[in-house]
């Protein structure tokens, strides 16, 4: 329990000590230039104090040096405030490579999270103690933006395209998470809290509360084929379009010579607008499905995408690149 | 203080000058006298500030309890947007430019009056228009979507009247841009004879840098605006990803100006703290070519720092880390600044008079809001703070402790060079500290609350907030009763107080060489200047100088 005022929110994930040193960093820099000021103001506006109605002050215009120190000196300290903001920032947007993918949608105003295997919640959000977990954000309407304080994480989420953010929860507990983009009426009640358990109550909690048909892997490749998506894709390659199959993750040769990263948010653009990005040796024919699947299905698809990561990848007709150097 | 006007010995109201040379509503609503025009700003703008403050009184009375103490959450919202943009566009932009930069800029460079006198009051006109809609905007459904407009939200999710306050509000971008045209076109080509550039006062040198970002910023969010409320009306995908549009691009469009927009509130605040400082501490500026460059600095620097409201929309990390740095480089010559301004204290003769308690205390909130600056351009730091209450209390302290200090301690400077009159010292500098004590205990405990946590445009909170936001209402009162005494005194002076005559404090700049108030055409003769800028030393003519008569000074400090 923290004290009636507490300064800091409650610290239960790996980014917020590091955080709250940079805030220390800053806020120690800032108060002694502001008790600086403060005293010199103070100090001067007593001591010379017009005695006289006639007196004028000393007729000083400037010192050449004195400006250069604090052009200087500020600035090597904003540069100190930058690059340490800078570290931290980048371990922010460099998830480690095996994370636990929850996907979390937002809309007005609720929040609604999928853990891995098809466990829907509602504004609620269940993670294991430990280990680092992902969160893929999507929207159905306007941006929100998911916001937990005791872990220090903040991310918009933005309808159209998919950001993610991570962290690794370190303190078991239940805490706070908001809705922090201004998002309409109800945005103060579109929060909930985050559970975070000891990775066995995580496992049984799970297991304990799973419902079979509610997989998004199941759910997905029944989409598949019910949008006629299999009719091109075809697994072995001999399709119109690339086989899927290892795709996740993958390097993606495109038509005009560049490669992209087929995650998450190259899946949705491919599957919304087909054409953004064509993959080299394909025809441009697929139909746009803009429109035509709910941000839940498309993370459906997505899943049973990723669940093929492991399948046979065909010698020919895939669209993953070739790879680069000898072996 | 008595009731009747009492003028000092040798001081009386000049005979015939801007305010008394023509009468009638017609004198004024055609009037192309800078002067009379700049009146009618301040009525016009604190018209806005009134509506603005009243939304806020309600704000702040809501938040007493978690649950909401006040109104719905959907009159909460419209709240807290309403007070946004009737403070930021109709108030806070316009204030000290329209109101004193119209009335000080041709006087204080020995001119007749602006370069464009018709076009001075077709801006007014235009403001007016632009304010009629936003107005019939708050009168028919209001506006809920944030003073920022995010899309899809404004151009497609919102049920209350956006499209006349987008409109109105592109109307009014037309007058900001013709004021900045006006003033650049003013300080070329309008100077008196011996007024270099670097005898300028700063004043003109911070508003030269503002009208820079009012002619090349304003365009941007004019067109902006627009744009959303084309997608609104007619469904056009710009910003609606579901038309093909990309939300993100309108908040990059938006802050190109609304970043900017700051510095159009705050530099002209600066330019009257420099005014105020070496006329009270009776020496010149320290540094003034680098107050001069440092506005310039500000005004360019400020045009490639907006991304930094961006840094939790997924933007590129590259993007991210490049816009930090930018933003930490636009610190550096506000801090040159404050140092400045600290150094002309030294060694200064110090009076204790209420322009300087307000410049001072300028000081004092805008260093806290500067530095609070420096933890939002902090990448690692920002995403914890973004959008929480520490955003609100940071831009208040620039916006309010900053840019709102500097105009009412602006008037209170210039006051009796506008009316010719005097305000009863006592009170006026009870009230500044009055402000200054109010504002410190509204906002600063939002900064914790931010910290904590606490999102902005929460209607409803969690109840362990509730100690820190019950503060900030008690702060609100103080900060009120702060506003409303100047009001009421300063409106009483303009027909009972001392009389002032034409350099009451004295200060150096030439718009105190003319009388009190100015006649219409500001100048008996063209004034030539020969000195250099807030030089008392080489001044006889201030009657300070041994052996010169006493100069009668408007208020000893007893």
């Amino acid at each position: 329990m923290q004290s009636q005022l507490p300064l800091y929110p409650e610290q239960a994930s790996n980014f917020a000590p590091q955080v709250d040193s940079l805030m220390l960093f800053i806020t120690a820099i800032c108060v002694f230039f502001a008790t600086a000021i403060t005293v010199a103001i103070v100090y001067f506006f007593f001591k010379f104090h017009r005695k006289n109605p006639n007196d004028v002050g000393a007729p000083i215009h400037g010192d050449a040096r004195l400006e250069a120190a604090w052009l200087i000196i500020p600035l090597i300290l904003a540069m100190g405030m930058f690059s340490w903001g800078a570290v931290v920032y980048v371990d922010y947007r460099h998830a480690p490579k095996d994370t636990l993918d929850v996907y979390v949608i937002g809309k007005q105003w609720m929040w609604k999270a999928q853990q891995p295997n098809g466990l829907k919640e509602i504004n609620e959000l269940h993670v294991p103690a430990g280990r680092n977990v992902r969160l893929i954000l999507a929207s159905e309407d306007v941006i929100h933006d998911f916001f937990v304080p005791a872990f220090r994480v903040k991310m918009d989420v933005v309808p159209g395209h998919y950001n993610t953010m991570w962290f690794r929860p370190t303190k078991p507990g239940r805490y706070h998470f908001f809705c922090s983009q201004y998002c309409g009426t109800n945005h103060a009640i579109m929060g909930g809290w985050v559970t975070v358990m000891e990775p066995s109550d995580y496992a049984a909690w799970l297991s304990g509360s799973s419902g079979g048909n509610a997989n998004p892997v199941v759910a997905g490749e029944k989409l598949f084929a019910e949008k006629t998506c299999i009719t091109c894709h075809i697994a072995d390659g001999t399709g119109r379009a690339p086989s899927l199959n290892g795709l996740y993750g993958a390097q993606v040769l495109l038509a005009d010579g560049s490669t992209v990263t087929a995650d998450e948010s190259y899946i949705r653009e491919s599957i919304l607008q087909p054409n953004a990005k064509i993959v080299a040796r394909y025809q441009p024919l697929m139909p746009t499905f803009q429109g035509q699947l709910t941000e839940e299905q498309i993370l459906a698809l997505i899943a049973y995408i990723k669940s093929l990561q492991s399948q046979p990848v065909p010698a020919k007709g895939s669209g993953i690149a070739p790879p680069t150097g000898k072996k | 203080m008595s009731d009747t006007p009492n003028p000092l010995p040798g001081h009386n109201m000049p005979h015939e000058d801007y305010l008394n040379a023509t009468y009638g509503i017609r004198s004024w609503l055609l009037t192309t006298d800078h002067k009379r025009i700049a009146l009618l700003y301040l009525g016009s703008v604190t018209f806005f500030f009134f509506i603005g403050g009243i939304f806020a009184t309600m704000i702040r009375i809501h938040l007493l309890t978690p649950t909401g103490a006040l109104v719905t959450p959907e009159t909460y919202n419209k709240l807290f947007t309403m007070h946004g943009v009737a403070m930021i566009f109709f108030f806070l932009i316009p204030s000290i430019p329209a109101v004193l930069g119209n009335f000080l800029i041709p006087l204080m460079i020995g001119a007749k009056d602006l370069a464009f006198p018709k076009i001075n009051l077709l801006s007014w006109y235009i403001y007016i228009v632009g304010g009629c809609f936003v107005l019939y905007s708050f009168g028919t459904g209001g506006l809920d979507t944030g003073w920022t407009f995010y899309t899809p939200l404004s151009s497609v999710y919102s049920n209350s009247a956006v499209t006349p306050a987008v409109i109105g509000i592109f109307i009014n971008g037309f007058s900001s841009i013709l004021t900045g045209l006006n003033f650049i076109v003013t300080i070329h080509t309008m100077r008196a004879p011996g007024m270099t550039w670097f005898r300028l006062p700063l004043f003109v040198w911070a508003h030269y840098a503002t009208s820079l970002v009012m002619v090349l910023g304003t365009p941007v969010v004019a067109i902006t605006l627009l744009l959303a409320g084309l997608e609104r009306m007619f469904h056009l995908g710009f910003f609606n990803p579901a038309l093909g549009g990309d939300p993100i691009l309108f908040q990059h469009l938006f802050w190109f100006y609304s970043h900017p927009a700051v510095y159009i509130m705050v530099l002209p605040a600066m330019g009257v703290v420099s005014e105020i400082i070496p006329t009270f501490a009776r020496r010149p500026i320290f540094g003034y070519s680098f107050i001069a460059g440092s506005s310039i600095a500000i005004a360019v620097i400020g045009f490639l720092v907006w991304a930094h409201h961006m840094f939790v929309t997924g933007e590129s990390a590259y993007a991210a880390l490049t816009f930090s740095f930018l933003s930490y480089l636009v610190a550096i010559p506000s801090a040159v600044k404050v140092f400045n301004w600290t150094s002309t204290l030294y060694k200064g003769s110090i009076s204790w008079d209420t322009p300087m308690l307000y410049a001072l205390g300028f000081i004092g909130l805008f260093v806290i809001g500067g530095l609070t600056g420096l933890f939002l351009a902090c990448l690692g730091l920002d995403i914890h703070i973004h959008d929480t209450y520490f955003v609100v209390a940071h831009f208040h302290y620039i916006m309010v402790g900053g840019a709102v200090m500097g105009y009412v301690g602006g008037l209170h400077f210039w006051w009796p060079k506008i009316t010719g009159r005097l305000y009863p010292e006592a009170l006026s500098r009870a009230a500044a500290i009055t402000l200054f004590v109010g504002f410190n205990l509204t906002f600063f405990p939002q900064f914790i609350l931010g910290y904590l946590g606490m999102p902005r445009r929460y209607h409803t909170y969690p109840p362990e907030f509730q100690v820190l936001n019950v503060l900030s209402t008690a702060g609100a009162s103080i900060l009120a009763l702060g506003y409303l005494l100047p009001m009421a005194y300063l409106t009483w002076s303009m027909r009972y107080g001392k009389v002032a005559g034409q350099n009451p404090w004295p200060a150096t700049g030439l718009e105190w060489k003319t009388d009190s108030p100015p006649p219409t055409e500001n100048f008996q003769a063209t004034p030539e200047v020969t000195w250099e800028p807030y030089d008392y030393l080489n001044r006889p003519d201030l009657g300070l100088t041994a052996g010169s008569p006493l100069p009668a000074p408007a208020h000893g400090d007893d």
